[in-house]
């Protein structure tokens, strides 16, 4: 109804509805109190107008027992806004372990986009209804914001880092996608489409090849129509990667199985191997050394782009640990640093 | 006039630029902000005028980017940080509490001249190219993308910063030191209570803001890594020290405010304030609260899921003590003897649009709603009511307040009342809209934008000629009064502060003799008959 009435986005995601209903609380009791308070200053001022100006007006101090009742009843009204607001926020902060993913990189002024199957667009994603995705974000320049207004989700692509969003989408359809991070002069033009598609519309749409609206400019080599782990494979070979990293290598730590768990640093300090792990271990190798490796890898800062960084990260989680292999060990994961 | 008063005590332009008189001084301040208000008026005319049409028409992306960037630097940092307490407060703190001057008169003075160089470099900025990185300066925009004149404008809030902390200074010893006999803490006017917990976050706050900015500058000039992932830093680190005084800056624009609408309230409906003590504890605890919940800018900048909650739960905890005074001044009213004269009518409208932005304020603590309006017009809606809706109502109901002991001269009433409506009609009508366009996912900033907001920022832009109209009035009616307005009498309203105790305008010295206090402050209902006008 709230959509039909023009006062809120198109509700496309699981997450929508949830959000316009926590606004709808929130609009409701704010207009409580705003029309209490409005209603007795206007009933006050009418009734307690000047008549002369011999008025004798009593010496009131106030009430300890209202003051202390228009503290608390507030008080307990925000602490049930918070929780709701809280508990939402950690609904859109969890995406379900079966999510799609999707990898997106900002730069001024455009959304690239990585699918897992190797498809790649611009200002563009294509996603299947009724599933949730999960978009890892980034940056190659400056802060950008991932916003789709429809589906109620915002989250900041922090370059140096990776951030997550996801969503659920629930209605066929194209929606914005807005950059809302100011990030120079094209920032509103910093905008695309989210698609949603039927689940057989999707799959054919991702077999259709990986050149779609993104041309090779944005991927660099490793990139064409091949999914993210044959990219990162490539990518592994060529830059040299495999030479230290191989199965059976000494130089550098196994990278199987290493995706996720504890890796124990030289320091003796312990890390948990997620993505900006993963990221970091590539571009600047130095900042955390495995136990037990020397720290000789050189670093990979400025000679991979956002995008293959993530297609690297893409074929090392592939990489499952290998039957007989002693190095690649569950117990002491271990990865290139 | 006859006596001497401190307009007329000396002449020549170098008895006001080099004078340690704190009335003067104030109305260097008040010169100097106003020009600075029209200015940054200026450059929210052209954006609205820009907002008219989805498609980027009128102004080049660039020059659009530039204008909401000069928009809030120059209304933030040069006219609303300084608007009450520069002008207002230096002209009453001391008067209030049966003072001659500030305890530094010199160091006030050094003030102005630093706030002026800080306002030249940033003007230099602005002529020479302009700057386009917005006044929250977000890095590693800042520091490696933006190609404009970043540096000078940045120095420029830097050295103003220092202006800031000696005004600080300045009314902290004052009010700690200067005490005519018999005021105790617990008798000063609210008005002296909201500058003292506004000169705290002056002190603490500002340091931050000013080490910040240089940083960007020095991140920039010298390729120093500190915020730029590139060069090894943290952009968001950023975020964390800029809002770590932006948040409490906003209280810096508003407890001054509330500290007028409280002087405002008790003197128009001739009542004292409803919980006293109340109402000045909770100016402190809004101060010190402020600094601790910076976080709700980062709801979405990746920061962790639990610093968010902490940082959610404490912004719902600052909103408390403004809610209680909103309460007290609406009891206020209760059995008085309301009189709507202009000031009465800012402070009404003052509490109706303060209401709005505190209650949308509450809803962008509210970790789930966040995420979806953050970096929206909601947010520009919302601070807007904050800000202009509150401060600024604050400091007009202030200045007409005052105006007859500043100047001598009565302001001319119903043109007052008639551009108080104005104000408060076109305020609404021109930000109102925008909560509804960042709702529906209008991203702020944005210079060119889908056509399905084109109705709604229309009539934002409609509303905001209609405010800019009623800006308009105030500095009219307030210069003709200068020369043709009624002489003001030493106390016309019947107020009970001490600064209505001397004449209209008062001598440079303020009190031929220092008063004694003997009663509490908002004495209405003791005042005698024989001081009827
Ligand atoms: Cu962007
Ligand atoms: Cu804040």
């Amino acid at each position: 109804m709230l959509e039909r009435l023009g006062l809120v986005p198109p509700q496309a995601s699981t997450v929508a509805v949830q959000t316009d209903l926590l606004s709808t609380f929130l609009v409701t009791v704010s207009l409580f109190f705003s029309i209490l308070i409005a209603a007795t200053i206007v009933a006050f001022s009418v009734k307690y107008r000047r008549r002369s100006e011999r008025d004798v007006t009593p010496r009131i101090h106030g009430s300890t027992a209202l003051e202390i009742a228009w503290s608390v009843i507030p008080l307990g009204i925000a602490m049930v806004m918070f929780g709701w607001g809280a508990h939402l926020f950690v609904t859109l902060k969890r995406p379900p372990d079966d999510a799609l993913q999707v990898n997106v990189v900002g730069k001024q002024w455009m959304w690239k986009v990585q699918h897992l199957e190797g498809r790649r667009e611009i200002n563009e994603l294509h996603v299947p209804i009724g599933r949730p995705v999960k978009v890892t974000l980034t940056s190659e320049d400056v802060i950008h914001s991932f916003y789709v207004p429809a589906f109620r989700i915002k989250q900041d692509a922090v370059p140096g880092r990776y951030t997550t969003a996801w969503f659920e989408a629930t209605r066929i359809g194209s929606y914005h996608l807005f950059c809302a991070e100011y990030c120079g002069t094209m920032h509103s033009g910093m905008i695309g489409q989210v698609i949603v598609m039927e689940p057989a519309d999707y799959e054919a749409w991702l077999a259709g090849g990986g050149v779609s609206a993104a041309p090779a400019a944005a991927g660099g080599a490793a990139g064409g129509g091949q999914d993210l782990v044959a990219a990162g494979k490539e990518l592994f070979e060529q830059k040299g990667c495999v030479t230290c990293h191989q199965p059976g290598a000494v130089l550098g730590p196994q990278l199987a199985g290493v995706a996720g768990h504890t890796v124990e640093l030289q320091d003796g300090t312990t890390v948990t191997a997620d993505d900006d792990y993963l990221r970091e271990s590539i571009l600047s190798p130095a900042a955390k050394i495995v136990k037990g490796f020397a720290p000789i890898m050189p670093t990979f800062k400025g000679q991979l782009t956002e995008e293959q960084v993530l297609q690297l990260i893409a074929y090392i989680k592939s990489l499952k640990p290998s039957t007989g292999d002693a190095s690649a060990d569950a117990g002491t994961g271990k990865t290139g640093s | 006039m006859t006596s001497t008063n401190y307009i007329n005590a000396d002449y020549g332009i170098w008895s006001w630029l080099l004078t340690k008189d704190h009335k003067r001084i104030a109305i260097l301040y008040l010169v100097s902000i106003t020009l600075m208000f029209i200015l940054g008026g200026f450059f929210a005319l052209l954006i609205r005028l820009e907002l008219l049409t989805p498609a980027g028409d009128l102004l080049a992306a660039d020059t659009y980017n530039k204008m909401f960037t000069m928009h809030g630097i120059v209304m933030v940092f040069f006219f609303l940080i300084p608007s009450i307490p520069a002008v207002l407060g230096n002209f009453l703190v001391p008067m209030m509490i049966g003072a001659r001057d500030l305890a530094f008169p010199r160091l006030n003075l050094a003030s102005w001249y630093i706030y002026m160089a800080g306002a030249a470099f940033t003007l230099y900025a602005i002529f020479t190219g302009g700057v386009d990185t917005g006044w929250t300066f977000y890095t590693p925009y800042s520091t490696a993308a933006a190609n404009t004149k970043v540096i000078p404008a940045a120095l420029g809030i830097f050295i103003t910063g220092f202006s800031s902390i000696l005004t600080g200074l300045n009314f902290i010893v004052t009010i700690h030191r200067m005490r005519a006999p018999g005021l105790t803490w617990f008798r000063l006017p609210l008005f002296i209570w909201a500058h003292y917990a506004t000169s705290i976050i002056f002190i603490l706050g500002t340091p931050v803001i000013a080490i910040t900015i240089l940083l960007v500058a020095v991140e920039r000039g010298f390729n120093f890594g500190i915020f730029d992932p590139k060069l090894g830093g943290d952009p968001v680190l950023f975020q964390h020290l800029f809002w770590f005084y932006s948040h409490p800056a906003v209280y810096i624009m508003v407890l001054p405010s509330m500290g007028v609408v409280s002087e405002l309230i008790t003197c128009f409906s001739r009542k004292t304030v409803f919980g006293y003590g109340f109402v000045a504890v909770s100016s402190m605890a809004i101060a010190v609260l402020g600094f601790l919940v910076w976080g709700h800018h980062l709801f979405v900048s990746g920061q962790s899921v639990y610093a968010s909650m902490i940082f959610s739960v404490l912004s719902f905890l600052v909103a408390i003590p403004s809610a209680v005074k909103v309460f007290n001044w609406t009891a206020t009213l209760y059995r008085g003897s309301i009189e709507f004269a202009a000031p009465l009518i800012y402070a009404l409208g003052f509490i109706g649009l303060f209401t709005i932005g505190g209650l949308t304020g509450v809803f962008l603590a509210t970790l789930g709603f966040d995420v979806h309006v953050h970096d929206t017009y909601f947010v520009v809606a919302h601070f807007h009511y904050i800000m202009v809706g509150g401060a600024m109502m604050g400091y007009l109901g202030g200045l007409h307040y005052w105006w007859p002991k500043i100047s001598g001269r009565m302001y001319p009433e119903w043109p007052a009342r008639i551009g108080a409506a104005i104000i408060f009609i076109g305020f609404n009508l021109t930000f109102f809209p925008q909560f509804l366009a960042g709702y529906l996912g209008m991203p702020r900033r944005y210079h060119m934008y889908p056509p399905e907001f084109q109705v709604l920022n229309v009539m934002s832009t409609a509303g905001a000629t209609v405010l800019g109209i009623g800006y308009l009035l105030p500095l009219t009616y307030l210069l003709w009064s200068l020369r043709y307005g009624k002489a003001a009498p030493a106390n016309p309203w019947r107020a009970t502060g001490l600064e209505w105790q001397t004449p209209s305008p008062p001598p440079t010295d303020n009190f031929a003799t220092t008063p004694f206090v003997t009663e509490e402050a908002y004495d209405y209902s003791s005042v005698p008959e024989a001081e009827l006008v």
